[in-house]
């Protein structure tokens, strides 16, 4: 052990800087948080506790609002990450087919990525909310058509659900578009031209050919997607404003901030316990879509 | 031969010889300053035989791979017309034309295996031609065996050396049996052991399979050893074609000349006096015919004989000994080039020997004039004369 020290001290010492970065503020919280979530009624301003044990976990798994907030945070999930990954693939794909233009609608369909997520819900609240004064534009539309108004922000769950799921795609497009159109630009064009020669359709290049080249891509983004979508957050309170709870459309991140600092605040126990459910939910989800992409992407 | 035979409908009997008539294709000039095209294949008139292996040669940029890509329908012609054997295919997209093409990297489709990518092009075959399961498989088995990676049918493209890429990329472009096999710089990837041995691999497998083939190199000596005929480009015009020892024999101007043989032949300022040569003040050869004036001087490396009464005196700067045959590095004042390398026999050393003799003597040479060649100092075409 000496040795080992020694000898590789000048090794230790590159690494100094990196290791006390993440030791402070990730491996020390990460702890920090799985100690908390022990400590039953710990206070954090008298730093005191009344003893240990699962107690916290108990509370948050029977908590409606926490059962809610994990059931909100799943539909999310699993509505938004394929969608916007496939809708993403589409408009990347007819990004990519154009010649004129495809400059320009590259950057307004990366528009999205440098707005403001709040700003970005003050232009929802405006499509979707209705007022005293108006019912929002989609509502016009709705009834145009010939639909009844229905209240997006206010009103039935699947309609927040859907207005929600709408942001969050919409949101998280730029980003996905932005590293797909860059991944089918970087496939060898030979390619395209050895499967012109031998009479290849342009459907079935694009399933045998283009689609496993960036599958690499199409996974990194499926994993980010899954991680973003699992703490989203100020998406929701940029919709629904910060009483989740009370709307019904609270997040897991919603769940542990109210817990810390909502108007149910103070309790960094059940907080801590909620973080660390999290974090066993996106941990074990991540190991599935590792396991299955190492399966699949095979190149 | 049983690949054309058995199961191969297209190739058939019939003749498949390839005619290019007053091929010209220019690109828009990038260029802001000058903006007149760039043109890189100008008029370009051949007709390829059928079952022949035609080697393309010419240096970078002078427009065979831009041939290679008219024939392969992947460019269309500015001009002029294409024929495979009666059709005029000038307008056809590359997947009706029949062509197997084989790329510069090979292109092989890396997620795929060996016997996935030879499948490939069978899979996309509809209608009458389509194919049940075995029969791609047997026929993508065939391929396999003629290029010999029968054994490597289940590795994926990175797991193969650079040469067994190249023989499943050959294999996939056989598999569909195309009317025209055309190779992209075939060998540039290989190393030199490995250039030599698919070299002849793939003079193998064009005379077992027939097919019209046509390789684009920059490598004289690729082109050289194993095609029937070869066409010299420069610059996007046709220079000479014909067989690669007549070409070689024969060169009808002094950039063929210079272009074909290694070591490259030995080029002097000449002058002709009288129907005689002169280079520098020797008088070395008699050539009847040829009217007086300024010439380029060509002279094959093995043209020399030395001779210690021979016509042309150089200085001799070394001797490479290298068994067979020696080689003598001398200079002279009108040789163009800084060296003057001379090829000799050990036997025919006559009474001298080179290797003795002392650095910066006088070493003389007698030529002979079969390997001797005369070019116009303007034009630089051959000028013949009486040997």
């Amino acid at each position: 052990m000496k040795k080992l020290l020694s000898g590789s001290l000048k090794g230790w010492l590159y690494l100094l800087p990196a290791i006390l970065f993440l030791g402070i503020f990730m491996v020390y919280p990460l702890v920090d948080v799985f100690v908390y979530s022990f400590e039953e009624g710990y206070n954090s301003a008298s730093q005191t506790y009344m003893g240990t044990g699962g107690f916290n976990y108990s509370y948050v798994l029977h908590d409606p609002y926490f059962l809610q907030a994990v059931k909100n945070t799943f539909l999310l999930v699993i509505i938004t990450v394929p969608l916007s990954t496939g809708i993403a693939l589409l408009i990347s794909v007819g990004l990519h087919s154009i010649k004129p233009l495809r400059e320009f609608l590259q950057t307004v369909y990366f528009l999205p990525y440098v707005t403001n997520t709040l700003a970005v819900g003050m232009v929802f609240m405006i499509l979707f909310k209705k007022t005293a004064y108006s019912d929002g534009l989609i509502n016009l539309m709705i009834t145009w058509f010939g639909g009844e108004s229905v209240d997006f922000i206010d009103g039935p769950y699947p309609a927040k659900m859907f207005v929600l799921c709408f942001y969050t795609i919409w949101v998280v497009m730029p980003f996905k578009i932005l590293i797909l159109t860059s991944a089918l630009a970087s496939v060898n064009p030979e390619y395209y031209r050895a499967a012109q020669v031998d009479g290849t359709s342009k459907f079935r290049t694009f399933m045998r050919i283009t689609l496993p080249m960036i599958s690499p891509m199409i996974f990194y983004l499926v994993i980010t997607g899954f991680i973003g979508a699992f703490k989203a957050y100020s998406d929701v309170v940029a919709l629904f404003g910060t009483n989740l709870n009370a709307t019904g459309m609270n997040t897991i991140v919603g769940y542990v901030y109210d817990m810390l600092y909502g108007d149910s605040g103070g309790y960094p126990s059940f907080a801590s316990a909620a973080a660390i459910i999290l974090f066993a939910i996106v941990l074990t989800i991540t190991c599935i879509n590792l396991l299955i992409s190492k399966k699949n992407v095979q190149y | 031969m049983q690949w054309q035979g058995s199961r191969l409908r297209n190739t058939g009997g019939s003749k498949m010889e390839v005619i290019l008539q007053n091929l010209t294709k220019k690109f828009p000039s990038r260029d802001k300053k000058n903006r007149d095209d760039v043109i890189a294949v100008n008029n370009f008139s051949f007709e390829i035989p059928d079952g022949k292996l035609i080697g393309l040669l010419g240096p970078s940029g002078c427009g065979k791979s831009t041939m290679l890509n008219l024939i392969s329908g992947l460019l269309k012609p500015t001009e002029g017309r294409i024929f495979f054997g009666q059709d005029d295919v000038t307008e056809l997209p590359p997947e009706n034309r029949g062509i197997g093409l084989v790329f510069q990297n090979y292109a092989l489709y890396p997620h795929l295996t060996v016997k996935q990518n030879i499948l490939f092009p069978l899979q996309n075959l509809k209608g009458k031609d389509k194919l049940s399961k075995e029969e791609m498989l047997a026929k993508a088995y065939e391929a396999a065996k003629l290029v010999q990676i029968e054994e490597l049918m289940d590795r994926k493209p990175r797991e193969l050396s650079g040469g067994q890429q190249q023989r499943v990329a050959i294999a996939r472009a056989l598999v569909k049996m195309p009317k025209v096999l055309l190779l992209d710089e075939p060998l540039s990837n290989l190393d030199a052991r490995l250039r030599i041995q698919t070299r002849e691999e793939i003079r193998r497998i064009q005379r077992e399979t027939k097919v019209t083939t046509i390789f684009v190199t920059h490598d004289q000596e690729e082109a050289m050893s194993i095609s029937d005929l070869i066409v010299v480009m420069k610059d996007g015009v046709v220079q000479q074609i014909g067989r690669p020892q007549d070409v070689y024999d024969s060169p009808d101007n002094l950039f063929v000349a210079k272009f074909l043989g290694t070591p490259p032949i030995n080029v002097f300022e000449g002058e002709i006096q009288d129907n005689m040569l002169y280079i520098g003040a020797d008088k070395v050869l008699e050539t009847v015919g040829v009217p007086d004036g300024k010439v380029f001087v060509g002279i094959r490396p093995e043209g020399f004989i030395m001779d210690e009464a021979g016509t042309l005196g150089c200085t001799l700067s070394g001797v490479e000994v290298m068994g067979r045959d020696i080689s003598v590095v001398s200079t002279n004042e009108a040789s163009v080039n800084s060296t003057v390398r001379s090829i000799i026999s050990t036997e025919n050393q006559l009474s001298m020997r080179a290797d003795q003799l002392p650095e910066k003597s006088t070493v003389r040479f007698n030529l002979i004039p079969s390997k001797v060649f005369l070019f116009d100092c303007r034009t630089e075409e051959r000028i013949h004369f009486e040997k």
